[in-house]
């Protein structure tokens, strides 16, 4: 049974961003053109008119008027969507807003983010979807999709109106913060979710394993006298999930996957092909419980950074397409919340200004992960996971394209970010390869000021 | 210590480090040992105490060290202070800091927090216990004691005895042990030995009459009715008689083997009260030598060039 598509359900409500007028022409030349879904990589041009890919090919005519711009040694890839940010608006506008994080997506290389539930009020019903929409049209630079609460308040107890959140435009129900430990509701939730065609992405969290922890529980956690959280407070809810998937039909998406044996269990799910899908974020490719040595409450995040060995099979699971998407898990925090004893510290940390050059760095440059998989990740994976348009690049597509220069040599610096947050463990690191130009519909909403 | 401003922890400190501060506190164990137990090394200085958490020893210990010392101290506890106003710990410390206070001894229930008020602030910081990371200052009278008494650390065998998972004072120990050459068994329920103990080059085990035989040390750790709580063991009874020191198990040690305990003590659970009272128990004598201890500490932390000199 699917009720997706109906009249109620219009597309012009689903993601905000890109209603701009005067768009004009713009060709963009001589650009390593990537497009993983399409199986494109080239060098050629691409003709974008009024918002719309007109043609991709090689010596494309500039036509009077038309804006042109030089990629050469440079990459043009699909717009890349960043599927798990937390915005903060309504309620903790002092942490970020929908248009400073829609700036921040901007400046990234993200044309396209899904915001998360947990604002203040809590966006589980279509009232609250509609103003997330609606703000996001009037203020975000990127397209914003808007992800519905599972349970009213997050509390884990009474399912939303999952499908009137749908009509207004949701694209996905999450708990995201928040794991429902009451098997019943989440599988009651997952029902809902398969009925209403939407996927359900879930926090995986024991909340009895993690109960005060602080970061990943090992040798650090020891040394430092910090309680831990065991991988297992994560591992034991993906086994759940991949569970009630099956049970449900539903189609469920983990969030954030931080430990190993969370990929091995996804891996398994998936080879008896059950709907299950799975994200990480680039800190827990590239970062460690290492990182929390002296309390850095930039490095306090949740799932915690966890060990060696859980990141070289985190990294595993995205080289074998275990883990679909990459997506930051971007988390404002203001300077109060992160300035005070480790303990006492807000979770989580921002990347949508430093998801691209991380993974460039780290992870495409090393020769790890394939600068195609790695961009497959933040593009048509993403977009198939949410069911939304964009994510590749073709004639009559969406002109949502991003420009990278991969050898860009840059230094993180917090004080120049467009995010409302400086909360980030990548603080002064040097980085290679990053954004330099963001097109939202045919406009670019971002470019690398020289 | 030359150049070093605060001690946060015996982890950061090398072996000559902390045998300069046990040959020091050796000095100044003789100015106490005087008819008039003080010296001017720290005259002119200010020295405040932030005790976020309960302290009764070790409050009182560095404060008289202070005294003895010649500094100006002043106190600062939690409670009736503006933390109960919702004063942030930054805050607090950036007001006492401003009053031109020359260094801060601080003890909190945040793993850390000295490590914060060190980025924080200009003034020296001495951690007199955080959260459940480190107690260096217990770990070095700990180490002291043992030293006057054996005359070396360097071979002996050091078993620590309770809650391992949750005891600041059982990592300090763990750090300055194993940096000057002891050999350290550490001894409790399998809930209360935390994950990756081993790499801290220790031998974890859950057998106290195992533990216990040839060791020429033994630190038995306070064992806290919230652990309890918690669903970490199931009672004080079994636990008594699983991990409770008594003079019958005491027989499988060394002849001349050191009973040790940081205080406060549950007699009857984790010690008896013929051990906690008995011959090897130098439980006293550790408190007496915190105070020593610390003079080191301050003296050393402080950059004066004023030495404690023999009369």
């Amino acid at each position: 049974m699917t009720m997706r598509n109906t009249d109620s359900h219009a597309e012009p409500s689903r993601g905000g961003g890109g209603n701009n007028s005067n768009r004009g022409t713009v060709l963009l030349r001589n650009g390593r053109v990537l497009d993983p879904a399409g199986g494109l990589d080239e060098t050629a041009d691409v003709l974008v008119r009024d918002g719309t890919i007109e043609s991709i090919g090689k010596g494309i005519a500039a036509e009077p008027g038309a804006r042109v711009m030089d990629l050469t040694g440079k990459l043009a890839v699909p717009g890349l969507i960043d599927m798990h940010v937390h915005l903060r608006e309504p309620g903790r506008e002092d942490e970020e807003t929908i248009q400073s994080g829609g700036r921040a997506a901007a400046a990234g290389g993200f044309t396209a983010v899904a915001c998360m539930a947990n604002t203040r009020p809590v966006v589980d019903n279509a009232g609250m979807v509609r103003f997330v929409v609606e703000a996001a049209k009037k203020r975000s630079p990127v397209r914003v999709f808007c992800v519905g609460a599972g349970t009213v308040g997050l509390k884990g107890e009474a399912m939303t109106e999952i499908m009137d959140m749908r009509d207004a435009g949701a694209v996905a129900i999450s708990d995201d913060g928040k794991f429902i430990q009451n098997s019943e509701v989440a599988r009651r939730v997952m029902e809902y979710c398969r009925m209403a065609g939407l996927p359900f992405i879930s926090h995986c969290e024991d909340q009895y394993l993690s109960a005060g922890g602080d970061m990943h529980e090992g040798y650090w956690s020891t040394v430092l006298g910090l309680k831990g959280i065991p991988a297992a407070a994560e591992t034991v809810a993906v086994a759940r999930e991949v569970s009630l998937a099956e049970l449900t039909g539903a189609r469920v998406h983990i969030a954030h996957v931080s430990a190993g044996e969370s990929v091995d269990v996804v891996r398994r799910a998936k080879e008896r092909g059950l709907t299950v899908t799975a994200e990480t974020a680039p800190h827990y490719l590239v970062l460690t419980d290492r990182a929390v040595c002296g309390y850095d409450t930039n490095a306090k995040v949740n799932p915690p950074l966890r060990s060696e060995e859980d990141r070289e099979r985190v990294v595993a699971g995205l080289k074998d397409g275990t883990i679909d998407v990459i997506a930051s898990d971007h988390a404002p925090h203001c300077e109060e919340e992160k300035d005070v004893e480790f303990a006492a510290a807000a979770f989580g940390l921002i990347g949508l200004e430093t998801s691209v050059g991380v993974i460039m760095t780290f992870l495409v440059r090393k020769g790890i992960v394939p600068l195609k998989d790695a961009i497959a990740a933040m593009t048509v994976k993403p977009a198939a996971v949410l069911g939304i348009d964009g994510g590749t690049l073709a004639a009559g597509r969406r002109a949502d394209i991003t420009i990278i220069d991969p050898e860009l040599e840059w230094e993180v610096d917090p004080s120049r970010f467009a995010s409302g947050a400086r909360n980030t463990p990548f603080r002064g690191m040097k980085l290679t390869g990053k954004a330099v130009a963001t097109m939202v519909a045919g406009k670019l909403v971002y470019e690398e000021p020289h | 210590m030359k150049g070093r401003k605060h001690l946060l922890g015996l982890e950061e400190l090398g072996r000559e480090q902390i045998e300069q501060i046990l040959d020091s506190a050796k000095s100044f164990k003789e100015v106490l040992e005087r008819p008039i137990p003080k010296v001017p090394t720290l005259r002119g200085k200010t020295v405040a105490n932030l005790f976020f958490e309960p302290s009764t020893r070790t409050r009182i210990s560095f404060e008289l060290a202070e005294k003895r010392l010649s500094a100006d101290t002043v106190n600062f506890t939690a409670s009736g202070s503006s933390v109960s106003k919702g004063e942030s710990l930054k805050d607090t410390a950036r007001n006492i800091e401003a009053m031109q206070v020359d260094m801060i001894v601080v003890r909190h229930q945040a793993s850390g927090a000295p490590h914060f008020l060190a980025r924080s602030l200009d003034c020296s910081v001495i951690n007199a216990g955080d959260g459940t990371h480190e107690h260096p200052t217990q770990g070095l009278l700990d180490m002291f004691t043992m030293r006057e008494h054996k005359g070396r650390i360097e071979g002996l065998k050091v078993v620590i005895v309770g809650d391992i998972a949750h005891s600041r004072v059982a990592a300090s120990n763990i750090w300055g042990l194993t940096k000057l050459g002891a050999r350290v068994v550490v001894c409790g329920p399998t809930t209360l030995l935390p994950l990756g103990i081993e790499r801290l080059g220790v031998e974890p085990t859950s057998d106290l009459d195992e533990a216990l035989e040839d060791a020429d040390v033994v630190n038995v750790l306070r064992i806290q009715l919230e652990r309890q709580e918690k669903g970490l063991f199931p009672t004080t009874r079994e636990y008594s008689r699983c991990f409770g020191l008594t003079r019958n198990r005491l027989s499988a040690a060394k002849e001349d083997v050191l009973v040790m305990h940081p205080g406060p003590m549950n007699r009857g659970v984790e010690i008896s009260q013929d051990v906690a009272d008995g011959p090897f128990s130098v439980i006293l004598e550790q408190v007496a030598n915190g105070v020593a201890v610390r003079m080191a500490v301050l003296y050393l932390l402080s950059g004066s060039e004023v030495e404690p000199k023999p009369e």
